[in-house]
């Protein structure tokens, strides 16, 4: 048996291959600083960098109250992530990702604040709500072959108009303020229970959202790796063919996956909605979180671990672009950062190719021939 | 001086880990037809490879007339006269024989295309060489055979005289064969220099020139073909003694398995049925084939026994069972094993590894899994002891990822997994396409195991040779209907060849 060498082992590839593309990104990043306003360049990196680690300074206590937030808000597109990449395993492209977060905010604040139902049924609420948009979608591409993005975009928008009727109603609308009422005050029992809020300086927004998420992607690890149901799903996505030769059930599979898939975006915005911290406003397009999701599973490598890493290095990045010094920058040059390296991410897969170049880069001699290759031999044998 | 018109001289070339070409000399003389021999992975589609400029080699120069070139990408082989015919043919179905003729290089003034004249230099060509084609015809509706002649008009097309055929006569009738073979004789008598790439000895014997063979990437020897022997070949090309015929007792057919009755499928392409009544059933202990030309619905039929494809009529019995609207589960589960036609669709998950590929009928049955759990030490067993007692190998063993095996360790793979699950029907379609013949004669060994063992088997088969050596009683299907019934001791592969291109026909009789 060979040993691969440990440049050669996928997900050492797929490991560098993310790291590079956070770097080349910043690097990106600040070439566009320097171009908005050379002087300061450096000084806007260092803010961006440093986020709210400037508050070390001032008190561990603020510090950690900061590190809460940074949290909170990392979970929602940590979620989104593991929707997509649940999906993408089993051969789903689901972008309607969008649109199940979409209705997951519909039931996370209609209970909440129109109902007023204990956050644990809100919580619930959320996710059916998410796994019925993704039935939905799954029906039409198990009963008609209706391309499950098709059908996904289209859901989006049909999730989002639905949610401006709803929550823009009297009842969750605080209409002199054009966004939702606050839940602790209509209904505290609709807040989730807080999590370790005394070690994060008094976090009221830190929940059991956070622990929820991190069990959510080992749950998602195992059923991939461990199960039958995984087993399935993965072969599905591969080799649909294959997984009909040996009779599995594609069309319940591709429902059951888009169910699933869908369960977890509703309940990215119920985790994120039911702690408070923020508010839904009327708007004009679709929460752009199941986009980013896209974006942060890819630069996870598609692993349900790395998913984490990754949506907690592009929202502190987003942070970052608070702390910008606004006389001299637009704070959204964050964003512009962001697609940059979202941007980038479709190049993962790209870099892993340059990392695995046999002739070229000179790591181990080794490694198989790369698949191009075998692939071309196989045809011509 | 001998007049070589391409030498490859000492070429090495070298994958991470693998050697595929070790030092291999290749001299093709002008005139002459040189047959390049080796089993799978041998390395011929490396050296053919290099010689189009698709790889760099590491070691090694080629030569052609005597001067040294350098072959960077396929644009030089083509601009050094270079032609090949490829195993699966590059025609546009939608387009005439005419247009795919001078596809890459259209004739043109102005930008506007000028065929008259294209068509008259194909004309030419095709009277000269006897390549007979109808140049307004659309490739989706003339025969394999017929596309195989655009192929080579495209290029003489090209005034290439270095052709290389890969495997030309795996898709032919034997009738098509015969009219091949007198077709690159004829190129080689006008001076056309060919390379002929096969496994089939019998061609090489009845056209070839000479033989290189190649064995584990090493270059074995080049023979003169009047001077050898068909065994002398064989046991160059594998490295030990091979069988050519099947032993096997005469079949002791007991029960019946397998009944078909009136089947038919409607074709995905156009109004009449791809498959029409088809009837006939199979026993234990008995290897009953289904012969055709590539194309006659076999593909559709056996789609339509497994379940892959939907039925239209007709009633499938398994074990007295009605099983025509079962599901592909419940066939997998209650006695039908299936060695599927395309290993890469249907057989593997390629990018699962070997001992995942061994569970895929069966990881959902208590011996591989609790609770929704897979039991990996269960799986890694299993596979392993599959992988032993069917010789499948493989680099990382039970963890290697499909994909990377060569061809005939993949197919042994689905062998193994196949025959070893509990079935009492074998349906094998094409299991020995594309391996070298040690892999050929290992399958067919254990195919009439099977058979002794008193399994049905219900074969399903392009290769004549494989037909006929190995079946007990053969079907013959045209155009989706069985034509024929002939028992393989006393008919010829003429007589086959008759039925297949349904110029013969029985009134066939009910099934028994």
């Amino acid at each position: 048996m060979e040993k691969t060498s440990f440049f050669k082992r996928p997900a050492v590839q797929t490991l560098l291959a993310s790291v590079l593309c956070a770097i080349l990104g910043i690097i990106l990043g600040y070439i566009i600083l320097c171009f908005m306003n050379a002087e300061h360049a450096g000084e806007g990196m260092a803010a961006i960098l440093t986020n709210f680690f400037k508050y070390r300074i001032a008190s561990t206590n603020t510090l950690m109250k900061y590190m809460g937030s940074f949290l909170v808000k990392s979970v929602p597109v940590i979620l989104c992530a593991e929707a997509i990449l649940f999906a993408y395993k089993a051969g789903l492209f689901n972008i309607g990702v969008a649109g199940q977060y979409t209705v997951g905010i519909i039931a996370a604040l209609y209970t909440s604040l129109a109902l007023g139902w204990h956050w644990s049924l809100c919580l619930l609420a959320t996710i059916v709500a998410g796994a019925v948009w993704g039935f939905i979608a799954g029906c039409f591409k198990a009963f008609f072959n209706v391309n499950e993005v098709i059908a996904g975009i289209m859901l989006n928008w049909i999730g989002l108009y639905i949610c401006n009727i709803i929550l823009g109603g009297e009842k969750c609308m605080n209409q002199s303020k054009s966004e939702t009422f606050e839940i602790s005050d209509l209904n505290p029992a609709g807040l989730l229970p807080g999590f370790l809020q005394d070690v994060f300086g008094g976090n009221q927004y830190m929940t059991i959202a956070i622990p929820i998420t991190i069990i959510i992607a080992i749950v998602i690890l195992v059923v991939l790796n461990k199960t039958t149901f995984g087993y399935e799903l993965k072969a599905t996505g591969h080799n649909k063919e294959a997984a009909k030769y040996s009779g599995m059930n594609a069309k319940r599979n591709i429902i059951l996956t888009l169910v699933i898939s869908g369960a977890i975006a509703g309940m990215a915005a119920g985790l994120y909605y039911l702690t408070g911290v923020e508010h839904f406003k009327i708007s004009s397009s679709v929460p752009g979180m199941g986009f980013n999701g896209i974006a942060v599973a890819f630069l996870g490598g598609l692993h349900p671990i790395g998913a984490i890493i990754a949506g907690l290095f592009v929202e502190y990045i987003t942070l970052g672009g608070q702390y910008l010094n606004t006389n001299y920058y637009n704070p959204q040059v964050a964003d512009l950062m962001i697609s940059i390296i979202i941007y980038l991410c479709g190049f993962v897969l790209f870099f892993r190719t340059i990392l695995n170049r046999p002739g070229k880069v000179k790591v181990n001699a080794n490694a198989e021939p790369n698949k191009t290759a075998k692939k071309a031999e196989e045809k011509e044998v | 001086m001998e007049d070589y018109v391409i030498e490859m001289l000492h070429i090495t070339k070298e994958f991470p880990g693998i050697i595929a070409n070790d030092d291999i000399t290749l001299q093709l003389k002008r005139g002459e037809i040189h047959a390049l021999l080796g089993e799978n992975g041998a390395g011929k589609s490396t050296l053919m490879s290099v010689l189009f400029g698709l790889y760099t080699p590491e070691k090694g120069i080629i030569k052609k007339d005597g001067k040294e070139v350098k072959i960077n990408n396929p644009n030089d082989a083509t601009d050094l006269g270079i032609g090949m015919v490829h195993q699966h043919f590059m025609l546009v179905d939608i387009f005439t024989v005419l247009d795919n003729i001078i596809l890459g290089s259209e004739p043109s003034k102005f930008g506007f295309l000028t065929k008259a004249e294209a068509r008259k230099k194909v004309m030419d060509l095709s009277n000269k060489y006897n390549l007979k084609v109808d140049p307004d015809a659309l490739i989706e509706d003339i025969t394999v055979g017929m596309q195989q002649r655009v192929e080579i008009l495209k290029m003489l097309y090209r005034d290439n005289d270095i052709l290389i055929f890969d495997e030309p006569t795996a898709v032919l009738t034997p009738q098509e064969i015969d009219e091949l073979m007198k077709i690159m004789k004829d190129l080689a008598a006008e001076g056309k220099s060919i390379l002929f790439i096969t496994h089939k000895l019998n061609e090489i014997m009845e056209v070839a020139d000479r033989c290189s063979i190649l064995r584990k990437g090493k270059y074995i020897g080049t023979v003169d073909v009047a001077n050898t022997t068909k065994e002398e070949l064989s046991s160059m090309m594998v490295g030990r003694n091979v069988k050519f015929a099947v032993d096997k007792e005469v079949a002791q057919p007991k029960d019946e398995v397998l009944k078909v009755e009136n089947v038919c499928v409607k074709s995905k392409l156009h109004s009449n049925d791809s498959v029409h009544n088809v009837s006939f059933n199979v026993r234990a202990g008995e290897i009953v084939c289904i012969a055709g030309i590539d194309g006659n619905g076999q593909t559709e039929f056996v789609g339509a026994l497994t379940g892959l494809d939907d039925i239209s009529s007709g009633k499938i019995t398994l074990c007295g069972e009605d099983i025509t609207k079962k599901s592909i589960r419940y066939k997998n589960t209650h006695g039908m094993s299936h060695i599927p036609e395309d290993r890469h669709k249907h057989g593997l998950v390629l990018d699962y590894s070997l001992e995942e590929n061994m569970i895929l009928q069966r990881y959902f049955e208590p011996d591989f899994q609790k609770g929704g759990l897979i039991k990996k030490n269960e799986m890694r067993k299993y596979s392993d002891r599959l992988t032993e007692a069917f010789d499948v190998r493989s680099g990382q063993g039970a963890k290697t990822i499909v994909r990377s095996m060569s061809g005939g360790n993949q197919q042994k793979a689905i062998v193994a997994r196949e025959m070893d699950r509990q079935h009492e029907l074998l349906i094998a379609v094409q299991p020995t396409r594309g391996l070298d013949v040690g892999a050929i004669e290992y399958i067919h060994k254990e195919i009439v195991k099977e058979r002794d063992n008193g399994k049905a088997i219900l074969l399903v088969s392009l290769e004549l040779d494989e037909v006929m050596n190995l079946s007990d009683r053969i079907l013959v299907m045209y155009e989706g209907e069985i034509v024929g019934e002939v028992d393989p001791k006393t008919t010829t592969l003429q007589e086959l060849g008759l039925y297949m291109s349904g110029a013969k026909r029985d009134d066939r009789k009910e099934a028994k």
